[in-house]
């Protein structure tokens, strides 16, 4: 068996709003007062094999894209360790750190946000690549033309402005900006969810073509179902800030282990249930700052018992492949 | 192996070139929508050629003692002067001729307000985006500075840094910019924030590009419009308060009047009659800086994302 490229080991990220001057004094006089911290990454575990792609699925606020941004070097986990290639990427320095956070790139939701308005697109794809000597600068046109290329993009386009491109452009632009930097995992943040759903296809399928010809691994994050079902190898599901199931896709569609992953592919639109009405899972997503105790998911679970609130489920192996958080079990 | 890709693309045309404006263009055109601000900017460009070719227009230079006469001291409009020239617009109490010494201090004038209002964008955008992009104590400690500067009188700030400097263009704009700089540091660090959070920076981020070149030239150019705005309307303020530093005796010396020199030395002839001597300068200060101003309102018309159609 091949190691994992990626690792995420126990990571956690909080954000926490520290009080101000008056709260402390608040708190000195003796009123309840407390630092309110955000769970937002809580003890995620997660293992991603080369080659492999693996949708990332919750519901909005769940902690998806953090932890997204997290394997992607943007932010540090608060606790934990993101492991590439075996070594931890917190432990590196200098040419190492810089070489592996090349290696893992990000694509981004917004392709109206994520692309610099100010700058052409020849310089926003070329500008890493030359920064980090990976192409010299007599070189650097004809880069950029075979990226564009690749990417479904018209070189002759490359002086023009972000604003000049469609949505679908845009996103093509974004996937041209990291793969110019030669990386070997690309973390693609709801990459499709802005775009339109004819437009949607047709970037699909670019990362579909690019994973064949470039090799690359995906973490690909979506609340969206039936677009990971399209495109992933292995679906693991978030709930807020927590790995509740993680299961090769087939699996995870004929037989959803987690009450949550249940809950989630009844009310997924489906083409033979089309007269049905659909119930959203009952009650509210919690608040991150103040989570249930025990398994975060009991207060909206048909099934749960008194241990549920008591004592926090672990992820663990029901089946060869498959992990899943849930008292049920046992 | 990559031509088959184009074919993918083919249905996600872009829009074609020609409907979309270039920025500039539609900046230009929406600016010059406003009657006033045509008029404003055709004033401003007036007075910047006037007082760039005052040395080849005027029949006197008033910095050259030897042209001066004092025997054409206090010359009523339209007088003629002893070497010959008609003052259209008089002449002082020392015998400069007021046409001349308007255009020579809107020199003056123009020049210290531009190179303070440059020096202080230049320094106080560099300490916001510093600010902005440090965060936590660094940004406090530096924003509580710009907190401070703001909360002092300007003029009476200047006034201070001039009397322990003194005398002197380049220490009138070093108050001017001790002065200025808060007001460039407070707009860039605001835009700043809002641009570190988008989407394009934490790519930056991913990238490895270093913290100067994401600063430098991916946050800074997306903060100009304000600066563009702050920068006109502080031009127009340093001008003014070069002129009130100058009314009071203690900006430029006599021997280089600016217009607020110029208003000073008229002031104690109002009462006699000769309203000329101040009256015209300030005319000149007033028509410049109502002018700037104008423009400056108008650029933040057009500039503010908010209030386009």
């Amino acid at each position: 068996m091949t190691a994992p490229i990626l690792e995420v080991r126990n990571a956690s990220k909080r954000f926490s709003k520290s009080l101000d001057f008056a709260a402390k004094l608040a708190r000195r006089m003796g009123a309840n007062v407390s630092e309110e911290t955000v769970h937002a990454v809580d003890g995620v575990d997660l293992a991603i094999m080369p080659g492999e792609v693996v949708g990332l699925v919750g519901e909005s606020g769940c902690g998806k894209s953090t932890l997204g941004r997290m394997v992607a070097g943007i932010m540090p986990p608060s606790d934990g360790s993101i492991i590439f290639e075996g070594v931890d990427i917190a432990g590196m320095d200098g040419a190492e750190a810089r070489k592996a956070a090349l290696e893992v790139q990000m694509i981004f939701q917004d392709p109206f946000a994520s692309l610099n308005p100010r700058m052409r697109v020849e310089q926003i794809i070329g500008e890493a690549p030359l920064f980090h000597g990976i192409v010299s600068r007599a070189e650097l046109s004809d880069y950029v033309d075979d990226i564009m290329r690749r990417t479904g993009l018209d070189p002759t386009l490359k002086r023009r402005y972000p604003h000049q491109f469609s949505g679908g452009q845009r996103q093509r632009i974004g996937i041209a900006r990291a793969l110019a930097v030669k990386p070997r995992f690309l973390v693609c943040d709801e990459a499709i969810a802005a775009l339109d759903v004819s437009i949607q296809a047709q970037v699909i399928n670019l990362f579909v073509d690019l994973r064949e010809e470039l090799d690359l691994t995906y973490l690909f994050i979506s609340h969206d179902l039936s677009v990971v079902e399209h495109i992933s190898d292995r679906v693991v599901i978030m709930y807020l800030g927590r790995v509740v199931e993680s299961a090769p896709i087939a699996d995870i569609f004929d037989a959803p282990n987690h009450p949550y992953t249940v809950a989630l592919l009844n009310e997924a639109p489906r083409l033979d249930q089309r007269r049905r009405v659909f119930e959203p899972v009952k009650g509210e997503i919690p608040s991150p700052i103040d989570p249930p105790p025990g398994c975060h998911f009991h207060p909206r679970c048909p099934h749960a018992h008194a241990r549920c609130s008591a004592e926090r489920p672990v992820l663990r192996e029901i089946a060869p492949g498959r992990l899943s958080a849930c008292h049920l079990n046992d | 192996m990559t031509i088959e890709h184009t074919d993918t693309a083919a249905h996600d045309v872009a829009p074609p070139i020609a409907k979309v404006q270039s920025p500039l263009r539609r900046f230009a055109s929406e600016f010059f929508e406003s009657w006033i601000a045509r008029v404003a900017l055709f004033m401003l460009l007036t007075i910047i050629v006037l007082a760039l070719a005052a040395p080849w227009i005027t029949p006197q230079n008033p910095y050259d003692l030897a042209q001066v006469d004092v025997m054409d001291g206090r010359l009523a409009p339209g007088a003629e002067a002893f070497a010959g020239y008609t003052m259209w617009l008089g002449s002082d109490g020392a015998g400069r001729d007021l046409y001349s010494a308007i255009l020579y201090g809107l020199r003056i004038s123009l020049a210290v307000g531009v190179a303070s209002g440059v020096i202080a964008l230049v320094i106080g955008s560099l300490i916001g985006l510093f600010a902005a992009y440090a965060g936590g104590r660094t940004e406090t400690i530096i924003m509580r500075l710009v907190d401070l500067q703001l909360s002092f009188p300007a003029a009476l700030t200047a006034l201070i840094m001039v009397a322990i400097l003194g005398k002197g263009i380049d220490k009138i704009i070093i108050a001017l910019v001790l002065v200025q700089w808060a007001y460039y540091a407070r707009t860039v660090r605001g835009s700043a924030l809002v641009e570190r959070r988008k989407e394009y920076i934490e790519a930056a981020t991913c990238l490895g590009l270093s913290h100067g070149r994401i600063v430098m030239r991916h946050i800074m150019p997306n903060c100009l419009a304000p600066l563009i705005v702050v920068g006109t309307v502080q031009t127009a303020h340093a001008i003014a308060l070069e002129a009130t530093l100058s009314f009071l005796g203690v900006g430029l010396p006599q021997t280089e009047p600016s217009l607020g020199v110029l208003i000073a030395n008229g002031y104690e002839y109002m009462l006699s009659g000769r309203y000329w001597i101040s009256v015209f300068p300030g005319v000149a200060l007033l028509l410049t800086i109502v002018s700037i101003n104008l423009v400056g309102d108008r650029l933040r018309d057009v500039l503010n994302p908010r209030l386009s159609k």
